[in-house]
């Protein structure tokens, strides 16, 4: 008797402080999410997290631009130039995942090293020639800053995730494939292609919002206005409104991370391993 | 005993068939492959970290040709005294804000541990801060929550206390960016579930038999155990750490008197704002410096507490 007890109140304390927990990290986030459906004179004044009266007014004039900025085509751009990245980092990391993990070549030992050096660079270093050379190329206001370095296997973490699993592909295929005459090319494209799906989620996943929270990238690379993403439009936004906006930034705020919010309940199992992986492997 | 694919294709090369040789190297095909990630890396990686070491040597504001300077820029950040405040201001937020973070992931993720009802809700709500933390939309949020009249000394004044102008005092501005990073433990907390998942459950049963108490299981078998994963996480969190940029862009902007002047926003102000391009490039390559020290000072102390061995 006394041991179930015991038990029951064990269980009880963990329940209770994970829903403390729980409450403390979400409340930030939920404190906003209810302030955006807050008429403006109610969401410093009042006390109570839940709005007594909601309103979807802040929606609608942050995404028609009746707030002064209209972020409608921003949420376009971010989600233009995530979409664009997710296929680029999709494309790099796959040929070069499969060569790294597959082929035999001059140099794989040295290239794979360097690599794996690069991942512990910060992007700083790189950052200011990166900047030139697009600067030189007539390339600022575009997306293609933004856009092309993914195509070139920029983020070591989505190689290296490949060559993990390309490396864990049973070998026998391969060389099944080769009796049948299979050439590297057809070998990556229809037998080791097909099995890296999971990867390739992860990978989708991460480069997908990561993108899409960058701010830094955005910032030096694109000061059109009408070019704008989201993180530029609400830091910029948040300058230049007035006291009586706070509900359409936080309107616009929730909307920007809902994409996130999204992919982390579907995809969580994926984000999670990848993350876990990350850490296990070294 | 059956015969492998690889038995067949020796076999089909003995007998003097046209073969597959399997171990050949596929340089023709592999640097095919390897074309994209090879012009990234020679474009973008080595040759841009090359090029920055060469114009921290140099004069540049983008317009005119790069003007060779000597250690005119080094010279020039000694005695800045921007440059000394942005180097205190991060170090303070690294040696804090880490250990904090790493302190909170683990102690969660022990909480976690243990399989009961709606424990995916609760990691799921406790992991949500860590992916969203770093935009912009969520940095606004945190600014507001700080604020004067915000949610945080909302409840202050219930408890009859006057809150702080959060960001508007020095002393208290890093504190609100040091809470925003701690927020974020999510990741780290991943990492050492996994790490505590594979921790075989034997040595805490034999432990138990042996009259070792909670505090003892842990100390002797969890910390040892999970130790290259705390290393692990140290290293990324104080690389990581060094890199914060957008959160103190969005929420303070290096003020109130540069008390959050981060050494990256710094370096963003001086490159891309000033156009200072050589003046930033020293200041990329002093990071690189800094950051080289404090992982290779980690991985000598790993030698001390670190166990790869159980």
């Amino acid at each position: 008797m006394t041991r179930t007890w015991r038990a029951r109140w064990k269980t009880f304390i963990r329940h209770a402080a994970l829903i403390i927990v729980s409450f403390l990290m979400i409340y930030p986030i939920l404190w906003m999410f209810f302030a955006s459906f807050k008429p403006d004179d109610q969401i410093f004044s009042t006390s109570s997290l839940i709005p007594d009266k909601w309103t979807f007014q802040h929606y609608i004039d942050g995404l028609t631009g009746r707030s002064g900025t209209n972020f409608g085509p921003m949420f376009v751009h971010s989600f233009e130039i995530a979409c664009v990245v997710v296929i680029g980092s999709l494309f790099s990391s796959t040929i070069t995942g499969f060569a790294f993990g597959r082929l035999e070549f001059t140099a794989r030992r040295f290239l794979f090293g360097f690599m794996l050096a690069t991942m512990m660079l910060p992007a700083q270093v790189v950052l200011i020639p990166q900047y030139i050379i697009f600067h030189k190329l007539n390339l600022i206001n575009t997306f293609v800053p933004l856009m092309l370095p993914s195509f070139l296997g920029t983020t070591p973490f989505f190689i290296y995730l490949m060559v993990q699993f390309v490396r864990g592909i049973p070998k026998d295929l391969d060389e099944a494939a080769e009796i049948d005459g299979c050439n590297p090319f057809r070998l990556f494209l229809y037998v080791i292609l097909p099995l890296t799906r999971p990867a390739l989620i992860t990978i989708s996943i991460f480069s997908f919002y990561w993108t899409w929270n960058d701010f830094f990238g955005q910032a030096i690379y694109l000061n059109n206005p009408n070019l704008f993403t989201v993180p530029i439009g609400l830091n910029m936004f948040m300058d230049n409104m007035g006291n009586s906006q706070w509900g359409d930034l936080f309107a616009m705020s929730i909307v920007s991370i809902i994409p996130v919010v999204i992919i982390f309940v579907i995809f969580q199992r994926y984000l999670v391993e990848g993350i876990a992986t990350q850490g296990l492997k070294n | 005993m059956g015969l492998s694919v690889g038995d067949a294709v020796r076999t089909a090369r003995t007998s003097g068939q046209k073969l597959i040789r399997l171990e050949r190297k596929h340089n023709g095909p592999a640097y095919v492959f390897m074309t994209p990630w090879l012009l990234g890396m020679i474009l973008l990686t080595a040759g841009s970290m090359l090029f920055t070491i060469y114009l921290a040597f140099t004069n540049y504001d983008l317009l005119s040709q790069p003007r060779w300077g000597g250690l005119q820029n080094f010279r020039q950040l000694i005695s800045d005294p921007n440059f000394w405040t942005s180097i205190r201001v991060t170090l303070i937020y690294v040696l804090v804000s880490v250990p904090v973070r790493l302190v909170a992931a683990l102690f969660v993720a022990t909480l976690v541990n243990k399989h009961v009802r709606g424990m995916g809700i609760y990691r799921a709500l406790i992991y949500l801060p860590s992916l969203v933390g770093g935009s912009v939309g969520a940095s606004i949020g945190w600014r507001v929550l700080f604020d004067q009249n915000g949610p945080i000394n909302a409840v202050l004044r219930i408890f009859g206390i006057q809150g702080p102008v959060w960001l508007g005092n020095p002393a208290t501005a890093l504190i609100v960016l040091v809470l925003l990073s701690a927020w974020q433990f999510g990741s780290e907390m991943v990492i050492f579930l996994a790490g505590l998942k594979q921790i075989p459950t034997y040595l805490y049963e034999a432990a138990t038999i042996d009259g070792a108490t909670l505090w003892q299981r842990y100390r002797r078998i969890t910390l040892p155990m999970l130790s290259p994963i705390i290393f692990f996480n140290l290293l990324m969190g104080t690389i990581s750490s060094f890199m914060v940029f957008t959160q103190v862009y969005v929420i303070t902007d290096g003020g109130p008197m540069n008390s959050t002047l981060f050494y990256v926003l710094y370096l963003y102000q001086q490159g891309f704002q000033y156009f200072h391009m050589g003046y930033a490039a020293a200041m990329a390559v002093v990071l690189l410096i800094i950051v080289a020290i404090c992982t290779g000072f980690l991985f000598l102390t790993s030698k001390f507490w670190v166990s790869y061995d159980v």
